[in-house]
């Protein structure tokens, strides 16, 4: 069984973080970051041409976590291939043991560095969620039964801070009947707000395991941005005028992201610590978020 | 109706700079009522070219090429090029020019280089762009994608594989904010109107089922298409 998958059976409060694959073939600095806190997570994230823009894949990223003793979580979208290629590369992963996959829409092509592109979509998240599940019971999307059969931990993802919001805890919804068995979210600021959240999603009677979205707040202007163009993304104003006045911004970073993660503790069985390059943050938030260091 | 633009005039002038008697070959059905290659805008994407045209020949050559040379631009309007009776009224006229610049739809411009097959050569005025209505005068929006296998009893007449960028079956994705796409921020998200339609219908239940892949082969393109009425034992059409 996956190691994240145990992890969140046990009951513990499960840490996940986040590594992207380089632009070009030189992985050290994408596998450094991985080296600040593989061993101090349950699993870690791979995402897959993120943002539409080109880059080493997910499953080549996954193998080389793999083989340093970490746990990977490879992220799919649907833009990219058709469902031939999306079945294809569930196998694959499954022959190099890489369990743990998280299935998502992805950034239209327009968005990236080859707006030019056909975008596929041929399936979409719930639907492939659908088809990874229908894989680990011997068969393909045609029916055809399969010579091997692969185990995958599937997740997904949710916006909790977008409108409406019955919109997003219906999706969802499919996406548990689909197979899912964890769900990320998109970052949350708001503790709040993702209480809220959280208690509409308990109240529609979903049981799955969620990972709050922690993003490091690197900067006032990484605020604004997100503010302006990340859909389901709000920094509030606070947070804003603290990254302002502090002079050490690191410091800040790790003090609001650990504040964030003991505020949304109760409501939710995990976080998943995207660090955007800042890596080796990560173990010192974990620790002021009074959190363990050994994740299993 | 199909929405097409008429292309920019200086890509028409390069394909036509290798001919001297032209044809602009409007077409009277979609592309006339979205003001793009009607007899209106066949006449004067004509006048355009020859003032074009006449101007080239008062600059000075370049590079040795000839200044531009007298050409004669006609035009002819038909009510559609994707049936054959109307084209075939014409013919003998298409046949005395050079070149026909066609400015109909990609079906209008294929149709009639097929009827003419190899006779005379067939250049396209327009980019096709889409399956659409009129909102308001002067303005068309795509509401079709022509995938075969419809699905807008499911979806309050709000097409998802049309209205959605990414065409997702099940849901919004998360790029949408304030109920706008992530491609664009004017354009609505179409899951949202989705949603907001089947609420005031009163069906939202409709959305909660999970939508199997869609059946990307219904059309198998190109695809054709026999009326039943047609339709001859031991024949898959019939020809005239």
């Amino acid at each position: 069984m996956s190691k994240l998958g145990e992890a969140l059976k046990s009951g513990k409060f499960v840490i996940t973080s986040e590594v992207g694959p380089p632009k070009g073939i030189n992985m050290t600095s994408c596998l450094d970051e991985a080296k600040h806190f593989g061993e101090k997570v349950a699993a870690i994230n791979v995402t897959d041409i993120q943002s539409a823009v080109m880059r080493v894949g997910s499953l080549a990223t996954c193998i080389k976590l793999k083989e340093r003793g970490y746990e990977p979580i490879m992220q799919m979208v649907c833009r990219d291939r058709n469902r031939l290629s999306l079945q294809s590369e569930l196998l694959n992963a499954a022959v190099f043991g890489i369990e743990n996959i998280l299935c998502l829409t992805g950034d239209h092509q327009t968005l990236g560095d080859h707006p030019q592109a056909k975008g596929v979509f041929d399936l979409d998240s719930v639907q492939l969620i659908a088809t990874a599940k229908g894989l680990m019971e011997g068969k393909d999307l045609a029916g055809n039964k399969l010579d091997g059969i692969p185990t995958f931990f599937l997740g997904g993802v949710v916006s909790p801070g977008l409108d409406p919001v019955e919109l997003q805890i219906i999706k969802l919804e499919k996406k548990v009947r689909a197979g899912a068995r964890f769900i990320q979210t998109q970052s949350v600021f708001e503790s709040d707000k993702f209480r809220q959240f959280i208690d509409k999603v308990h109240s529609m009677g979903i049981n799955i395991p969620i990972l709050a979205g922690i993003i490091i707040l690197k900067s006032v202007g990484m605020a604004k941005f997100m503010n302006e163009n990340v859909a389901g993304v709000f920094v509030p104003d606070n947070l804003i005028k603290e990254m302002k006045e502090t002079k050490d911004k690191q410091a800040k970073a790790v003090e609001i992201a650990a504040r964030i993660i003991r505020e949304v503790k109760p409501y939710c069985q995990g976080v998943h610590i995207m660090p955007l390059g800042w890596g080796h943050l990560v173990p010192e938030i974990i620790k002021q978020a009074g959190l363990s260091l050994t994740p299993m | 109706m199909i929405v097409a633009k008429r292309k920019p005039l200086d890509e028409i002038k390069e394909m036509l700079k290798p001919y001297n008697k032209i044809l602009v070959l409007g077409c009277g059905s979609c592309v006339a009522v979205c003001m793009a290659g009607g007899e209106k805008e066949a006449g004067l994407l004509s006048t355009e070219l020859q003032m074009a045209f006449e101007m080239d020949k008062t600059l000075p050559p370049s590079g040795g090429t000839p200044p531009g040379s007298a050409k004669q631009i006609d035009t002819i309007t038909i009510l559609r090029q994707c049936d054959r009776e109307y084209i075939d009224e014409v013919k003998d006229k298409l046949v005395q020019y050079d070149a026909i610049l066609s400015v109909a739809c990609g079906v209008g411009v294929q149709f009639t280089a097929e009827v003419l097959n190899g006779e005379k050569v067939l250049l396209p005025g327009l980019n096709t762009t889409f399956l659409g209505a009129t909102k308001e005068p002067g303005m068309w929006v795509e509401r079709c994608l022509a995938c075969g296998d419809c699905i807008l009893d499911e979806t309050g007449g709000v097409c998802p594989i049309t209205m959605c960028s990414k065409s997702l079956m099940n849901g919004p994705c998360g790029g949408h904010e304030k109920g706008k796409c992530e491609v664009d921020r004017n354009r609505d998200c179409g899951w949202v109107l989705i949603y907001e339609r089947l609420k005031k219908l009163g069906k939202l239940e409709l959305i909660k089922d999970i939508k199997l892949p869609k059946n990307y082969g219904a059309v198998k393109r190109p695809d054709k298409i026999v009326h039943e009425a047609y339709q001859v034992v031991g024949k898959e059409e019939v020809k005239k």
